[in-house]
């Protein structure tokens, strides 16, 4: 455990003074996590045409650090699902989705992937939500791409108020308080 | 040799009681009893030299009897002929393969199994191609609601029913205007 008096020392002392930075862990795993999201690329219709657009040079994700796009999902942290999810495909990306490890998020581009869209039928999933939980939905029919870099960037933003650890630690905590009051 | 005259040399054969054929806008149409289909769509492929099947289709006259009819769309590649052979087929009826004349027969036949739910006897693969193994209806039959049914088939697939909020929202081809061509609702009208 790092004593306040030695961290206030460690910061006085001008050889090591520009070389130390004081936070929060939540806070520096957040910037960790928000500014290198590898996306695992789920191209199920048109709307995967517009993501490879915002992967390629003239929009550039990789000026996010999301431009290491994953096709394992192994290695993936967000799961764009962008297109029109069919029943006979919906079980295939909840695997897929099952297999990412924590932590993860899933952003459902465009009115397929939120809703079903035009495609009111018997043969089209509802919404990507009906299976896996959702962080951030992107309109449009297709989205451009300039909506992906937003909806990415909100992704950004609620990656940033997470407090993994945080809750981590609460819940530890709060373990043998609830075995003491059995 | 144009398709007429094909049309007019395939009825020249022996037993053509209850054959139609017509012609509009310059598209020829035979339309034979579902016994003699094999042996006319053979005599189109060997004898007058449509080599080429571009499509097959089901279509369902709900009320009608019988109440299915398959169509078959052929083409010659010389000289890109084109004639239609179509067959009325009753319900739980099988209609015989085409996959020996064409190979292009075996999915489309597939095809029209899986939505339709029309039989093909003797084809050499008759599973769904679309749907899953084990989905119970044909969804492209008249009486199939558009919203689709539940089904649930554990680790395979699972179907709901969407929500039509009104719909379904049908535009209007042809209307003057972008505001009527726009997709209603027409369920009030």
């Amino acid at each position: 455990m790092v004593s306040v008096t030695s961290i206030l020392e460690a910061a006085y002392d001008s050889k090591i003074e520009s070389n130390v930075i004081v936070t929060r862990v939540d806070a520096a795993m957040n910037w960790v996590r928000k500014n290198s999201l590898w996306p695992m690329p789920m191209g199920l219709a048109c709307c995967a045409i517009e993501l490879m657009a915002t992967a390629s040079a003239r929009f550039d994700i990789s000026r996010f650090g999301m431009e290491v796009m994953r096709f394992s999902p192994r290695q993936a942290d967000v799961l764009i699902v962008s297109g029109t999810v069919t029943y006979k495909m919906a079980l295939a990306v909840k695997r897929i989705w099952d297999q990412m490890p924590e932590p993860k998020w899933c952003v459902a581009m465009g009115a397929c992937a939120s809703s079903g869209g035009m495609y009111r039928s018997y043969a089209v999933l509802q919404g990507i939500d009906r299976l896996i939980p959702v962080d951030v939905y992107i309109s449009g029919c297709p989205p451009r791409p300039e909506a992906l870099i937003a909806g990415l960037m909100r992704l950004q933003e609620k990656v940033d108020t997470e407090h993994a650890l945080l809750d981590q630690k609460r819940s530890l905590l709060s373990k043998p308080a609830a075995t003491a009051g059995v | 040799m144009a398709a007429a005259d094909d049309v007019n040399r395939l009825r020249e054969s022996a037993g053509t009681e209850g054959w139609e054929s017509g012609e509009f806008r310059g598209e020829h149409t035979l339309r034979v009893p579902v016994e003699a289909l094999h042996q006319v769509l053979a005599q189109c492929r060997n004898q007058l030299g449509y080599a080429m099947l571009l499509d097959i289709s089901g279509v369902d006259h709900l009320g009608e009897d019988p109440r299915f009819e398959v169509v078959y769309e052929l083409a010659t590649v010389d000289d890109s002929k084109h004639l239609r052979v179509k067959a009325k087929v009753a319900d739980n009826q099988a209609v015989p393969t085409a996959v020996d004349l064409w190979q292009a027969a075996d999915w489309h036949e597939r095809e029209v199994w899986d939505l339709m739910g029309i039989g093909f006897a003797g084809h050499p693969n008759l599973q769904r191609i679309l749907m899953w193994e084990g989905y119970p209806y044909f969804p492209l039959r008249k009486d199939f609601p558009l919203a689709g049914r539940p089904t649930d088939l554990p680790d395979v697939a699972f179907t709901g029913v969407a929500p039509m909020e009104g719909g379904p929202f049908v535009s209007t081809a042809g209307a003057p205007n972008t505001v009527l061509r726009e997709p209603r609702s027409h369920a009030g009208d």
